[in-house]
């Protein structure tokens, strides 16, 4: 059994390998292998799966990458994610990549998946639109019919056509791998300090680099071997980090917010890892059983259209409740216009039942986090006085 | 972006007194009037976002249209935005989200006293048309979380591949049909006829196709038209709530006439200032413009003798000069198409070519971004497209930043001071190529 250092830092070197050697190791295994980026939150990774291809995750440069290039492509004021995902492209850190999907998150990654049309015209790209209507009737017919197009596309990418019994396979396989994600969240939120933040990212990014069967074998590794390692429980007081569902905070900033006193009990970092929050049936059609679950038990995020206002911010008094969290800290990159509109929709809902909340906004490569460290701290400080009095 | 001054303070208006003005002032007029006595006259008021607008299906059940983007854009006008927008950031938005949002919001915890001085009234019905731009789904949410009314949204996809497939549209057509409708039906009392839809698109599409005459105008030297600051005035009635109606068949009847006759004449643009000098340089703008500053912002491009032929914000609203006309033969198709097919629902490749169409259509000089700070939609990428039309034409272009209606984001001296080397810029490569063919 591996020990969770050794996981950990295995994680730890595909999170740093900005050339995606991993991932480059696989396709080259075996000729004919495809691997297909996409971006965050969400795609349906079953059809890659069952393509016989490799989902990649492109989750930007964090703040490693020198970002040059990229910059030459956007205003001061839009967010950092689109800016080094180019670089990645145009540096040819992704040169392996045989086509990219652009989920439909907000009007950047949209524009985005356009300008990738133009700059990597060899590399089939593609915008993944999701309804935003969830009657199975209407937004179900449209999502259907979105995946089919997919499928076909993919298909053709993989030389081979994507079989019904493939799918429900592949369905199974992530149903597995999202079993998993889900029992090392709900060990992070009983035991927070048997499975620190840190990690828990570290092992979630390394399912967006590897294949999909050895993040699972990984993910049950970990969730072994962190059970039996003893390790000191702090005071530290529990919180929900949310707003950084696409571009993603510095590793220093995760640590940051522990070190200050904080264990972050659920988060909403690569959603794409649990989006669907029970298994997807292996029953029936495969494409209409993935659009059932996207249109009726998946999570929710800024991107994503609440028809009913009456649940409006729900899942975060959920997820608060759940995890027995005492705050929620709202971390969303700057610019961000979705996390930052919902923000405030979110907080209404979250002081209508005195959960306490702090907001900042940072960007995958800010450095200094002292500032951060200290309203954390302060953060985790005032819940307890506050549960105390 | 998304909408257009549909009346300017009468300060800012271009000094065009003619009848399509006049016409288009009590038009405006009118319509705020109705939507002040709206709950004394017991109707019922829809509120709605321009892109995507369904003006004909609304006006099937007689309820009124107020636009919270033409109220923000006319707020900017009269340079109320600042303090709105201030005092939505003091409630907890982010200083980073669009604007119109936070204009809109703060005019509404201020009273909610409309453009015009009179209290806009409660929307009975929030219908979210949702084409081109995330942010319209959550202003939307905002403005539901704050008027707690109906709401119903028609969720329209993106042209991601740049074309639209008939599975967008049966989409689209579905939820008109089991949504939208439905939900009209509901909060106005009024049945659905489709005989009322197939009319109003038909005095849609008598408008459309003058309006677009009137676009293709500017393809003379010179222009009888700026085709961006004069367009915003030309859009008014067809982006908003007017589109289907007598009255915008009759003002772009009148609006041909008038053009016709400058052109006829040989004329130029008609500016704040009077009639625009010599036309000296011809260009192609991206993006919308700014209004808290638009008199000025427009100073500095007709002082230059310089005239938009062609612009792409006059089409945010619908595209109309590529062929589209709505259909009475086919209603709910044609609404979809009409929704599915506006600037900033078609993906950037698509939106490059239509901008080098222009510049090679109109005889461009060079091509120009106003690349706003609150809009997404249209500035992510446009340094690209800028590149991309500069590569494929040859034509200079450049690039100058301003916003809507946050004054703290139009920086004058800045701003002028790229125009005037982007101009100089335009002449030396003439001079160039009068020299190369010399
Ligand atoms: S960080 Fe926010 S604004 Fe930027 S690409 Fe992601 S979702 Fe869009
Ligand atoms: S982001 Fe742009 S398109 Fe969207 S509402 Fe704001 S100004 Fe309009």
């Amino acid at each position: 059994m591996s020990t969770v250092a050794a996981i950990v830092e295995r994680c730890q070197a595909l999170f740093d390998d900005l050339d995606f050697s991993a991932a480059r190791a696989w396709k080259a295994a075996e000729p004919g292998r495809i691997v297909v980026g996409f971006m965050p939150f969400y795609v349906p990774r079953e059809l890659i799966h069952a393509a016989g291809g490799l989902a990649l995750g492109v989750l930007g440069g964090g703040d490693q990458l020198e970002v040059i290039q990229g910059d030459a492509y956007y205003q001061s004021y839009i967010c950092r994610i689109p800016r080094s995902t180019i670089e990645l492209g145009v540096t040819g850190r992704l040169d392996f990549v045989d086509a990219m999907l652009f989920p439909s998150i907000c009007d950047v990654i949209r524009n985005l998946s356009g300008m990738w049309k133009i700059m990597f015209p060899k590399v089939a790209s593609r915008y993944v639109d999701v309804p935003q209507n969830f009657s199975d009737s209407v937004g179900g017919s449209f999502y259907v019919s979105e995946l089919g197009e997919l499928r076909d596309i993919l298909a053709r990418l993989a030389g081979r056509p994507i079989t019904d019994d493939a799918l429900r396979h592949s369905i199974a396989v992530y149903n597995e791998n999202r079993a998993l994600v889900r029992q090392v969240y709900a060990l992070r939120s009983r035991e927070p300090w048997k499975a620190p933040s840190a990690e828990v990212y570290l092992l979630m990014r390394a399912g967006m680099v590897l294949p999909v069967e050895e993040h699972s074998a990984m993910l049950a590794d970990y969730l072994e071997a962190a059970a039996n390692q003893e390790r000191p429980r702090r005071d530290n007081s529990r919180v929900v980090v949310t707003g950084a569902f696409c571009e993603q905070p510095p590793l220093n900033l995760i640590k940051s917010i522990e070190l200050a006193g904080c264990y972050i009990v659920d988060d909403d970092f690569m959603l794409v890892n649990r989006w669907e929050r029970s298994d997807v049936s292996t029953e029936g059609d495969p494409l209409a059983a993935l659009s059932h679950a996207y249109l009726h038990d998946s999570l929710e995020t800024a991107a994503k259209y609440q028809p009913d206002q009456s649940k409006k911010g729900q899942w975060l008094i959920d997820a608060v409740q759940r995890s027995g969290a005492e705050g929620v800290i709202f971390a969303s990159a700057s610019f961000c216009d979705p996390a930052l509109l919902e923000r405030p929709m979110l907080q209404k809902a979250l002081a209508a039942r005195s959960i306490p909340y702090i907001a900042f906004k940072f960007a995958e490569n800010s450095g200094q986090m002292q500032p951060i460290r200290e309203q954390a701290g302060t953060f985790a400080d005032s819940i307890k006085l506050w549960s105390a009095a | 972006m998304t909408a257009i001054p549909i009346s300017a303070p009468a300060k800012s208006q271009p000094a065009i007194k003619d009848g399509s003005m006049l016409k288009q002032k009590e038009m405006i007029s009118g319509n705020y009037a109705k939507l002040e006595n709206a709950a004394a006259e017991g109707r019922k008021v829809v509120s709605t976002f321009v892109p995507g607008n369904l003006n004909e299906l609304i006006m099937c059940f007689d309820v009124l249209n107020n636009l919270p983007e033409i109220n923000a854009i006319q707020n900017g006008m009269r340079k109320k935005t600042g303090g709105y927008i201030m005092e939505a950031e003091k409630r907890g938005h982010s200083e980073d989200v669009c604007t119109y949002v936070k204009a809109d919001l703060g005019m509404i915890e201020k009273g909610n006293i409309g453009p015009d001085g009179q209290k806009l009234p409660d929307p009975n019905l929030l219908l979210l048309s949702y084409t081109g731009c995330f942010t319209f789904m959550k202003w939307f949410e905002l403005l539901r979380d704050h008027y707690g009314c109906e709401t119903t949204m028609l969720h329209v996809p993106y042209q991601g591949d740049g074309n639209i497939t008939p599975t967008m549209i049966a989409y689209v057509v579905r939820q008109l049909r089991e949504e939208v409708i439905p939900k009209l039906e509901r909060v106005s009392g009024v049945k659905f006829d489709i005989d009322r839809l197939r009319e109003n698109l038909a005095r849609s599409a008598r408008a459309e196709e003058d309006f677009v005459w009137v676009l293709n105008s500017a393809k003379a030297r010179p222009s009888p038209i700026d085709a961006y600051f004069g367009g915003v005035y030309y859009i008014g009635p067809i982006f908003t709530a007017f589109r289907g109606t007598a009255d915008a068949v009759e003002y772009y009847r009148l609006l041909r006439e008038e053009i016709a006759e400058r052109l006829a004449r040989g004329q130029g643009p008609v500016t704040p200032s009077g009639d625009m000098g010599p036309e000296r340089y011809r260009l192609v703008v991206e993006g919308p413009p700014n209004w808290t500053s638009f008199r000025d912002f427009w100073k500095m491009f007709h002082e230059e003798g310089a005239v938009v032929v062609a612009s792409t914000y006059t089409k945010v609203g619908g595209i109309y000069d590529l062929g589209f006309r709505h259909d009475p033969a086919r209603p709910l198709e044609s609404l979809a198409e009409y929704c599915l097919g506006c600037y900033t629902n078609r993906n950037l490749p698509s939106r490059i070519d239509i901008i080098e169409r222009y510049m090679n259509e109109f005889e461009a000089d060079g091509f120009l971004i106003n690349s706003i700070k609150s809009c997404n939609s249209f500035s992510a990428g446009q340094l690209l497209m800028l590149r991309e039309i500069e590569r494929r034409t040859g034509k200079p272009a450049a690039f100058v930043e301003s916003d809507l209606v946050d004054p703290r984001y139009f920086s004058p001296a800045n701003i002028k001071n790229r125009l005037e080397s982007y101009f100089q810029m335009v002449e030396q490569r003439r001079a160039g190529a009068a020299a190369r063919a010399a």
